[in-house]
């Protein structure tokens, strides 16, 4: 009997360690294939009050040397930011389609051109440009200056002809006398302009947000759902992984998986695998308002922009190791979209500048018409300009709310 | 007898001479080609600048714990591929002159690596 039992017991216990075998290769096995098919977050584990210093804001703007700060140049690069001559048709302004009223973008999912030219990409904000490197979607601009007059050149965008508009500002009394208080005897010069708009641009900072004064200690400024998005957000959801820093960006180029043919970074780079159908990761800040959303407009609301990250990219040799599934919840999807809306300051409305005249003296009457416009540059083509109405058409605001 | 242990003493002579050389060849080699490690951290280089003799490597290594992809453009021009979390990568500048390095993933990385 004990022989017997014996007998059993070793069966039992041969078979326990067998089965034990199973169970742990299977378990190596599963473990691989998870590995294999569905990352998860391998960040920094840190707790809510250490990732809160991660995104504490910046004291000062940063100017570069060769272009530093001065009242006088901002101000100048306001009005010619919003000055529609800037253009072949002299009826786009850069407000055109980076408009303060839209978080300083056009709310379309792709932008509008010269000549109503429906653009291939979204129109960025230009939101706290002066911390970024590589400028647009694709990165093709070294610095903010270079970046200025590529718009501004491109005959699908601005269509100005860069050695008419020294020419055209000269013609501008004004501007004459506001490039020589800026640049001194150099006055009206194609970088100069560049200069003037980029110390502009660079002062348009987006402002203090219910996130900030959370993390600046007041704890009730934001929601305990929002704070649960914003622990999201650092580890599971993995958005830190490139949306970091108080600006909600670290200036990197991913492909994120939006079906479409646009290869972006990848014609800057196209050696490099993994920059084909890279975009810019654009900043997060006042983001609720920047609807849609993309580099193509793709993503109507911030539910859909989660919903793509959660499972809806396309899978190809170049996505970024940082897209993976993510398996968020309902629950946890509206706890990201809820801490995104944190992100937005109440800012109080921009004032259009008034914009310098033309020219009334005698000399600068040449055949009575106005010395910026060019021949054919109605920006609406033929067809829309038969219907224009100039007389409800004066001024930048006027411009674009009623003659659009 | 004598004759024949004197060719084997030669014999071993040389070998140690032959071993000797390849020794002090590899070895002069391995002094003469040196390798600059920089580490990768926090979306930044730990250096900003390297100053490093032809011949010699750059060991790149990755310990942030998102992928890098370090490249260079223009002359000599080279692609290290992603890199990912905890692992390195070398390369070799067989020419002299200035190179700019960058993460291709992340351009505000930057390195300048000076080839004399």
């Amino acid at each position: 009997m004990d022989r017997y039992l014996n007998r059993i017991g070793g069966i039992l216990t041969e078979n326990k360690h067998k089965a034990k075998a199973i169970v742990v290769t299977a378990g190596v096995i599963a473990g691989l294939v998870m590995t294999m098919s569905a990352p998860a977050f391998s960040g920094e584990i840190k707790s809510r009050e250490e990732w809160k210093k991660e995104y504490v804001r910046p004291a000062e703007v940063p100017f570069p040397v060769d272009n530093p700060y001065t009242a006088a140049k901002a101000d100048l690069g306001r009005t010619l930011f919003f000055d529609p001559r800037l253009s072949g048709s002299n009826y786009i302004s850069c407000g055109t389609c980076h408009n303060p009223s839209l978080a300083w973008g056009d709310g379309l999912p792709k932008g509008i051109g010269h000549a109503m030219t429906v653009l291939g990409r979204r129109t960025p904000t230009i939101l706290n440009l002066a911390w970024a490197e590589q400028l647009m979607w694709d990165g093709r601009f070294d610095t903010l200056e270079e970046q200025v007059l590529g718009p501004m050149s491109a005959p699908v965008e601005m269509n100005q002809q860069m050695e008419a508009i020294v020419t055209e500002l000269r013609s501008i009394p004004e501007y004459q006398t506001l490039f020589k208080v800026s640049f001194g005897e150099e006055g009206i010069t194609i970088p100069n302009i560049a200069k003037a708009i980029a110390t502009f641009e660079r002062t348009i900072v987006s402002g203090i947000a219910p996130f900030d004064r959370w993390v600046a200690g007041d704890e009730a400024a934001i929601s305990e759902k929002a704070k649960r998005g914003f622990d999201l957000f650092n580890n599971k959801a993995n958005c830190v992984a490139c949306h970091s820093g108080w600006n909600f960006t670290d200036d990197s180029f991913h492909d994120i998986g939006i079906s479409d043919t646009d290869i972006g970074r990848g014609k800057e780079l196209p050696g490099v695998a993994v920059m084909q159908h890279a975009f810019k990761v654009p900043t997060l800040r006042n983001v609720v308002e920047r609807a849609p959303y993309m580099h193509d407009g793709s993503a109507k609301n911030l539910f859909s922009v989660v919903a793509h990250y959660n499972n809806g990219f396309v899978k190809r040799p170049s996505l970024s190791s940082e897209i993976y599934e993510l398996n968020l919840t309902d629950s946890e999807q509206a706890d990201l979209v809820a801490f995104m809306k944190t992100l937005s300051s109440n800012d109080a409305p921009v004032a259009f500048p008034k914009l310098p005249a033309y020219d009334q003296t005698l000399a600068g009457s040449v055949s009575g018409t106005n010395p910026a416009a060019g021949e054919g540059s109605d920006m609406r083509g033929p067809e829309n300009a038969v219907a224009a109405e100039p007389q409800t058409c004066g001024g930048f605001f006027q411009h674009w709310l009623l003659c659009k | 007898m004598i004759k024949l242990r004197k060719e084997s003493r030669t014999m071993k002579i040389r070998i140690i001479a032959s071993i000797a050389t390849v020794l002090m060849v590899a070895f002069g080699a391995a002094a003469s080609a040196a390798e600059v490690t920089v580490i990768q951290k926090d979306k930044k280089f730990d250096k900003k600048a390297v100053t490093i003799n032809k011949g010699d490597s750059i060991k790149i290594v990755n310990e942030d714990s998102i992928a890098h992809n370090i490249h260079s453009r223009g002359a000599g021009k080279f692609d290290l591929g992603v890199q990912k979390s905890g692992t390195s990568s070398s390369h070799v500048f067989a020419s002299d002159g200035t190179f700019k390095i960058r993460c291709a993933i992340h351009p505000k990385m930057k390195l300048k690596v000076t080839v004399k």
